[in-house]
């Protein structure tokens, strides 16, 4: 059992999740509302992690990252360090890829939240900032749960994406789905079950949580 | 705290209307569907942004196009009760009542909501959720909230179109009593003609955008240009009167200026001053008083007007001792009764036609 890579899912997973909660509200409640122009072609693409396979994403994000890239050197010259095969570069490399489990059910939250409720928070002296916390994120909520504990449980399952762009660097960017392709390609299946099992445990309880704190969440958010 | 409006909107919901409303008053805004009734009501709030015009309230000014004021919807002090109601579904009626108070701490807002609800009789049932009340509670919510904000405008869009005929009788009441204690303007949106009669001090008749009469509410209902938006059927007009006597067999005798009236039981006590909403397709003419009728109710009247519509009929206004009542004859029975202004005649209602609804309390 490698400690050290279901240390690092965990890490990955909460500083994605954690990096797109304040994405996942704002850009789910701009996508909820507003009818501008090229909303359909945002919408797009942010499905397009859903359907490209992760070594395509991999591949450019890693060009994007290389140390000859215009944000790799910037990166580098900022933070002494490179961007690709380290955690800061995986994690980017998960925030993008998790941009339309982070959006979409948010979207899909505060697009069930009447606006009516908001124009009566309008005529009640809220400001807009103050009506999204008092009145359309307590309503929006299980959306939002909902993102999250996807991104979470999808970060933690993440594999191609993080290998592209990561490699399998132990306690830098090899993360248990990695650890767990490792194992199986030198036949230590036993390891290799025990993490899989484990990565299964950890999934379910995320999205079993989520579930739970969704339908404990404020009422009349039908 | 007078409200001051002037609105236009180009587009398919264009608008083109002007009116004011005094402190202490109410004004019915009234029109078919798609008038435009709510889209002005928005505009006040500043939930819809006209395209021009100006907007004042209380020596405030709201929206001004020519000098680019636009005051968002959160900085006006309006009290705006939705057609839905529009309550927080997430909240109690106590936290509603809250939402709208600029009351810190929060233990305040919320003694101070439920004060407001107890007001509206709605005491216990400050912690309730919206979900969990019937339509005319949540009315009751949604105008406490509405009231919690201090409004200098309080504007009603349809409130009472969702709830029974017995809860919208109590609260047609609350919301009489309200004009004289609010001392704002209050702007009633309805297509409930009788509603706005009996609840309007003043009311303005929106068709197609436009504001085609306004003025006291017993003018305009006589007025043509309205008749033709509203429709002839709802021709009528408010004859005032003092509640007599509740008699044994169920009608109730009130005095009018002209003469006694005797109607179906109506919920007022005795000596209680209502007007009552004499629709104009109810009323008879008679040049000599009739003998041997079954209905009771005959009021010597005089002839002032006659209005010969388009089609076979004419609409005759009749005073009656001081007050006005609208009479719709054939032109043919005008003809036959050679009717004309000065004639003295007998106008006739059948008691039985007079909906309990039609009477109101009258303002003292």
């Amino acid at each position: 059992m490698d400690w050290e890579a279901l240390a690092l899912s965990l890490k990955l997973a909460a500083a994605t999740t954690a990096a797109l909660l304040p994405v996942s509200v704002l850009g789910g409640r701009a996508l909820a509302r507003g009818e501008f122009r090229g909303k359909r072609l945002i919408e797009a693409a942010l499905m397009l992690p859903l359907v490209l396979p992760p070594t395509v994403l991999g591949y450019y994000l890693l060009v994007a990252m290389g140390a000859g890239s215009p944000l790799g050197e910037a990166w580098e010259s900022l933070f002494g360090r490179p961007l690709a095969f380290t955690f800061e570069g995986i994690l980017l490399a998960s925030i993008l890829f998790n941009l339309p489990f982070a959006i979409q059910p948010a979207q899909r939250g505060f697009e069930a939240v009447a606006p009516e409720l908001r124009e009566a928070a309008a005529c009640c002296g809220m400001s807009p900032a103050a009506a999204l916390w008092r009145v359309e994120l307590p309503l929006a909520w299980p959306g939002v749960t909902t993102a999250m504990a996807l991104t979470f449980a999808h970060t933690i399952g993440e594999f191609g994406i993080v290998l592209m762009v990561g490699g399998a660097i132990p306690g830098e960017t090899r993360t248990v789905a990695i650890a767990i392709y490792d194992r199986v390609q030198a036949f230590d299946l036993e390891a290799a079950g025990a993490m899989s099992a484990t990565l299964v445990a950890v999934s379910l309880a995320a999205l079993y949580l989520t579930h739970r704190l969704g339908a404990r969440a404020p009422a009349g958010a039908r | 705290m007078t409200l001051e409006v002037e609105a236009r909107l180009d587009g398919p919901a264009a608008l083109d209307a002007a009116f004011a409303a005094a402190p202490g008053s109410l004004l019915a805004l009234v029109g078919p569907s798609g008038a435009g009734k709510t889209t002005l009501l928005r505009a006040i709030a500043g939930l819809t942004r006209p395209a021009a015009g100006r907007i004042a309230a209380g020596g405030e000014t709201w929206f001004d196009a020519r000098a680019g004021v636009d005051v968002p919807a959160h900085r006006r002090r309006v009290g705006m009760v939705f057609q839905s109601y529009a309550l927080f579904p997430h909240m109690s009626a106590a936290r509603n009542v809250a939402a709208a108070l600029d009351l810190r701490p929060r233990a305040a807002a919320m003694a101070e909501a439920r004060r407001l609800l107890a007001q509206l009789g709605l005491g216990e049932l400050a912690e309730r959720r919206p979900d969990r009340m019937s339509g005319g509670q949540r009315q009751r919510v949604a105008l406490a909230r509405a009231l919690a904000r201090r409004p200098r405008a309080l504007l009603l869009d349809e409130p009472f179109s969702a709830v029974d005929r017995a809860a919208r009788a109590q609260l047609h009441a609350r919301v009489a009593a309200l004009r004289d204690e609010l001392g704002a303007p209050i702007v009633l949106v309805t297509h409930d003609l009788n509603e706005a009669q009996l609840l309007a001090d003043r009311m303005a008749v929106l068709a197609e955008g436009r504001i085609v009469a306004q003025g006291p509410t017993d003018i305009v209902m006589a007025d043509p240009a309205a008749m033709r938006a509203l429709g002839l059927r709802e021709a009528a007009a408010l004859l005032p009167a003092r509640v007599a006597r509740h008699e044994a067999d169920g009608l109730t005798r009130l005095e009018a200026a002209a003469g006694p009236l005797w109607l179906p039981r109506i919920d007022a006590p005795e000596g209680a001053r209502v007007r009552v909403r004499i629709m104009a397709h109810d009323v008879i003419v008679s040049r000599a008083r009739p003998e041997g009728l079954s209905a009771a109710n005959i009021l010597p009247a005089t002839v002032l007007e006659i209005r010969p519509g388009e089609g076979p009929g004419a609409l005759v206004t009749l005073d009656l001792a001081g007050d006005r009542i609208l009479a719709r004859l054939t032109r043919r029975a005008v003809a036959a009764l050679a009717l004309a202004p000065g004639t003295h005649a007998h106008a006739v209602l059948k008691a039985m036609s007079v909906a309990r609804d039609h009477v109101a309390l009258a303002r003292d």
